[in-house]
């Protein structure tokens, strides 16, 4: 009984030990990451050797920082929200939640990049651009690939195109705000509509679609490219088309969260990521975006932006909280309750 | 000098001198550490401005005077003065925030509001756990629970601690569901939102289209619940009541699933079962169709939670089949009863605390089950999926979730009414201190080859899921069936390297492995230690408001940890209790969801002990808390083991609570895991995990090592084999 009684204790006495909490130290900065975990781990290692200040990185999806962001907003914990698709950046800085800051790398930065700044009041900047688009398994679609999202109506796909929930995901989103604007409102829920017969499953998550292709559960995933291109990378049979008719592109995005505890270094970690090198860190970690600043060097298996056909995306109407409310009841009324 | 315990009557005196001490010679806010002493405590503060400390300490004060008084502990006055000091407490937590003062006068009586105070510190945590003590002690001296002061301070510790972790964060967050974000009363979004179409409707029981959520999740629910207590029953049968071989190997197996992380199973469900599944390709090739997606929906959610449930209400059975008295099941075979007939009669109707319990968990964690559905779900919609989409989804809607988690909570309300009115009131008892060297049992013919039935392909199913599972970690990706061997993923996750200075961790795993091992080790004993308490207050103390105070520990199992999560950020965030971002969050909200599975099983292991042995000890002097750690510990032993177990591992695999409580310097393994999967890295997710579940078994190990099995001084044979053996 000795043995048990003394740990026993010992883990009594740990367990008060660890209800102090720990009191920042000089020199930091915490970081809230949105994209891929080496990504974010290769851009703070960077920051740090760069800078000597100390990184304190936490990664999570964009929704679930938006949420965490949200709900630290009386004593702020993060300092810099860095990735992730911008609609949950742009709404952030509608509600205040993050601060207003004008870079001096702003004047290097892509037009797209810098029209994300505007549209938010200067709350955000753009720091990748990715356009959507689908992937097909090339070993299940062996003849006359499709190319367009009218394609995508063919019968013989039928129960094999994936996309995901616009409720749950932002690629989905983005993907029904596109056919709003490339075809006006009603025709896009006609297509979406007919689109429904071929789909086999709404996904939750946003880049499931195209893992299930790469894995053969399904032929087709509509995604962004760079998810698709990131696949085809680790060896998968897919291949990304850029629809022909025109697509829509997200810009990942950056913000500095308001009342954060280390201000100073949130606007040198600001500068630092909008910079040529920290940009070009994205490639080397399995990314395919399109980097903001003019002089960086784009990923080589990246699609160009110049080659896809992109629409005049309207990010401040279709970010903000009413119309996003608006069209996601509308899909919810008239897709989400179709039979499957 | 007499020995000195907390059932004493020095012990309001000793509470007394710590709530002062905690005034006058701690540091009252967090941030201070304790070596600065008096210079920042609640009494200096208050002398060099800080004047909303007066009326606390005016109370502590004048309950200093009444204690000179002679019984003081039963008098009305230090009663109320106690109450009042723990308003004025509460008060002055809440009244001065972080960034000033929240209401208008507190701002002007006190001119340095305007600076905000700190969140609460040694000084403050102290003088609330003396305060509660203090109330325990006079509530006892007045009569509550009998005057047993264990008992009291137990009960009211217990209810202070689930106010403040459960209620107010939850009530926060519920008031949310009414609220909307502009401050204004909602009442028409609220009944909008709980009267959607998409929750109730009930169209696919005639084939027109899809259920709604609720109705999924209910039926999901029952389903799961009803094949995995039946399944746990077969393999306690199994076990217990049979001469089957390879007994200690199905143990290990059936153990297996409570470890798994959460994301594995499903993977490795899909690789089986997938459209390009292995069973698949077999089944499709044997029957000439084209595979299909038939795992996603419901199918595939019941596979993988049967299978995740099945040894939670394996244990849950065994420890209330072996506690059965063999005597009763001799007598009724003396007197002429078959085996099937002594079974229906005497075994089953003795079964039900077991099964009502086995039924109970397994349904609310169907409720709560986040990761399946995720996977596997198709477009099988859930609640709990669809609460964490209105959090993190496109749409941030509070409101939402909210109200959903409310539809949750009272789904589990009525499954435990329910599983209360079917218990009832009759008597379990079957362990009584008697000496009982009747034999059990064994299992009638007929229900033997259906327990096999049933248990032996369960045994083939969960074998081949986890010969994926440790395969996937070693080849380089399962997910395209490519098998080339590899150790690559083990290197990138836990590369390690031996140079001058010791030993140097590379691997991106191991930061987040170690913090999940000691705060589940933290938090496992505590959790246990909770949830045995309640079940013996529950099950032994008689005191107003009982069934109350049971129902509302059950509160924080039942809402779902997307809710959990954000209402203990938004609460937790803020003064007084400003602990976001520490690990102490984090086991503090493992404590009170994982608490009712300790609790389940010490009432249903409590419901079999007869109190006689307690009342004997209790009259030889020995006094509430000797009883409980001597007498009543001893016997409940396998309920003991089964809550540390599954505290320790359900904080090595919790999901979506920890999401939002994790920091950077506290990341937990399903984090690292969670993100992986998302990232379709399957083969990494899975290498972690092979490894995260062999540090499990060892941690199972080393518990089951510390705790010992139970001796209940009865044979383990069974009838009709005891003629063959040597008489003693």
């Amino acid at each position: 009984m000795t043995i048990k009684h003394v740990s026993a204790a010992v883990l009594a006495a740990a367990g008060l030990t660890v209800a102090i909490p720990a009191t920042a130290q000089a020199d930091e900065l915490v970081l809230y990451c949105s994209v891929q975990e080496e990504w974010c781990r290769a851009m703070s290692e960077a920051f740090q050797r760069e800078t000597g200040i100390n990184v304190l990185m936490t990664r999570r999806s964009s929704g679930e920082t938006y949420a965490q962001i949200a709900a630290e907003a009386e004593q702020p914990r993060g300092d810099v929200w860095w990735g992730g698709t911008g609609d949950p950046h742009l709404q952030a800085a509608q509600e205040g939640l993050t601060a207003e800051y004008r870079s001096p790398m702003l004047e290097q930065m892509q037009d797209w990049s810098v029209r994300q700044a505007e549209t938010s009041g200067y709350r955000t900047v753009g720091i990748y651009a990715g356009g959507l688009g689908f992937g097909y398994n090339s070993e299940l679609v062996t003849e006359n690939p499709p190319a367009c999202w009218a394609d995508l109506l063919d019968s013989r796909f039928a129960d094999d195109v994936q996309v995901a929930n616009p409720n749950s995901s932002g690629t989905s989103y983005t993907m029904l705000a596109t056919m709003v604007q490339l075809m006006g409102e009603d025709e896009a829920f006609a297509y979406l509509a007919e689109l429904h017969n071929n789909i086999s499953q709404y996904t939750q998550s946003g880049s499931a679609p195209i893992r299930a292709a790469a894995t053969g559960e399904t032929a087709i995933g509509i995604v962004f490219m760079h998810d698709a291109v990131a696949q085809t990378v680790q060896g998968a049979p897919i291949v990304a088309v850029a629809p022909c008719e025109g697509t829509g592109y997200e810009v990942g995005s950056m913000s500095i969260i308001e009342g954060g505890p280390n201000p100073d270094a949130a606007q040198t970690f600001y500068d630092w990521a909008l910079t040529p090198e920290a940009q070009e860190i994205g490639a080397a970690n399995n990314s395919f975006q399109i980097p903001s600043n003019v002089n960086s060097a784009t990923p080589e298996a990246a699609p160009r932006l110049e080659d896809i056909t992109l629409i005049d995306y309207n990010f401040a109407l279709y970010g903000s909280s009413e119309e996003r409310s608006r069209l996601l009841q509308r899909w919810d009324a008239d897709i989400g309750s179709l039979p499957q | 000098m007499a020995r000195f315990s907390l059932t004493s009557d020095r012990a309001g005196v000793a509470w007394l001198g710590l709530l002062a001490l905690s005034l006058a010679a701690f540091p009252w806010y967090k941030g201070v550490p304790l070596v600065s002493g008096p210079a920042s405590s609640a009494l200096a503060e208050a002398l060099s401005g800080r004047g909303w400390f007066w009326p606390l300490i005016a109370a502590v004060a004048a309950l200093g005077m009444v204690s000179l008084t002679r019984r003081w502990q039963q008098s009305m006055l230090a009663l109320g003065l106690t109450l009042g000091a723990l308003v004025v407490f509460i008060w002055q937590g809440f009244a001065v925030g972080l960034r000033g003062p929240s209401a208008e006068w507190v701002g002007a009586a006190f001119a340095l509001a305007g600076d905000g105070q700190a969140g609460l510190g040694w000084g403050g945590f102290l003088a609330g756990i003396a305060l509660v003590g203090l109330l325990s002690d006079l509530v006892a001296a007045r009569g509550f629970c009998r005057g047993e002061r264990f008992a009291a301070f137990c009960i009211t510790a217990i209810v202070a601690l689930l106010t403040v972790f459960v209620f107010f964060p939850i009530l926060k967050l519920g008031v949310a569901a009414f609220i909307d974000p502009d401050g204004n009363l909602a009442l028409a979004t609220f009944w909008s939102r709980l009267s959607a179409p998409d929750l109730w409707g009930m169209r696919c029981f005639v084939g027109a289209g899809r259920c709604g959520v609720v109705v999924n999740t209910v039926v999901l629910g029952v389903l799961s619940a009803s094949l995995a207590t039946a399944l746990g029953l077969a393999l306690a049968l199994l076990v217990n009541r049979t001469d089957f071989r390879a007994k200690r190997a199905l143990r290990a197996i059936s153990i297996l699933p409570i470890i798994t992380p959460p994301f594995v199973v499903g993977v490795a469900i899909i690789l089986l079962f997938g459209r390009t599944g292995l069973v698949t390709g077999w089944g499709a090739d044997l029957m000439g169709v084209r595979p299909s997606r038939w795992v996603y929906g419901l199918p595939g959610i019941l596979i993988a939670q049967v299978l995740a449930f099945a040894p939670v209400t394996f244990l849950v059975l065994l420890s209330t089949l072996e506690a059965i008295n063999p005597t009763l099941e001799e007598a009724a075979r003396t007197l002429g009863a078959k085996a099937t007939t002594t079974f229906r009669t005497v075994t089953w109707p003795l079964l039900r605390p077991g099964l009502a319990a086995a039924f109970l968990l397994a349904f609310i964690e169907s409720l709560a089950d986040f990761g399946n559905p995720i996977v596997l779900g198709g477009g099988y919609e859930v609640l709990s999926v669809k609460i964490f989409f209105a959090v993190v989804g496109a749409r941030y809607d509070l409101g939402n979730a909210a109200t959903l988690a409310m539809i949750l909570l009272a789904l589990t309300l009525i499954a435990f009414w329910l599983q209360m009115r079917w218990m009832g009131k009759k008597s379990y008892v079957t362990v009584t201190g008697k000496s009982d060297a009747g034999l059990a049992a064994p299992l009638p013919p007929i229900l033997k080859i259906a327990v096999l039935a049933v248990v032996l392909p369960w045994v083939v199913f969960t074998l081949a899921v986890y010969i994926i599972i440790a395969a996937g970690g070693f080849v380089t990706d399962i997910g395209r069936w490519d098998l080339t061997p590899t150790l690559g993923h083990l290197v990138t996750a836990f590369r390690f390297e031996i140079a001058e200075t010791g030993l140097e961790l590379y691997g991106s795993a191991w930061d987040s492995m170690l913090t999940t091992l000691w705060v589940a080790g933290i938090a496992a004993p505590l959790t246990t230690l909770v949830g045995i308490l309640t079940a013996w207050l529950v099950a032994r103390q008689d005191f107003a408001g009982r069934r109350a105070f049971e129902f509302g520990t059950m509160l924080s199992f039942a809402i779902p940890g997307t809710v959990v999560g954000v209402s203990y950020v938004a609460a937790f965030n803020i003064p007084p209790v400003d602990i976001t971002g520490t690990a102490a969050i984090l086991i503090i909200c493992f404590i009170f969801r994982n608490m009712p599975v300790g609790m389940r099983a010490g009432l249903a292991a409590l419901a079999q002990i007869d109190k006689s042995m307690e009342e004997a000890s209790q009259t030889m002097g020995a006094g509430g808390a000797t009883t409980l750690r001597r007498v009543v510990l001893p016997l409940i032993r396998p309920a003991v083991f089964t809550a540390l177990v599954y505290s320790f591992v359900t904080a090595m695999t919790a999901v979506s609570a920890v999401i939002f409580l994790v920091s950077a310097r506290h990341n937990m393994a399903t984090a690292y895991i969670m993100g992986r999967v998302e990232a379709g890295e399957y083969a990494l997710a899975i290498a972690y995990s092979a490894v995260l579940m062999i540090v499990m078994i060892l941690c199972v190990a080393v518990i089951q090592f510390i705790v010992g099995t139970r001796k209940l001084g009865r044979r383990q044979e069974l009838q009709g084999r005891a003629a063959t053996e040597p008489a003693e």
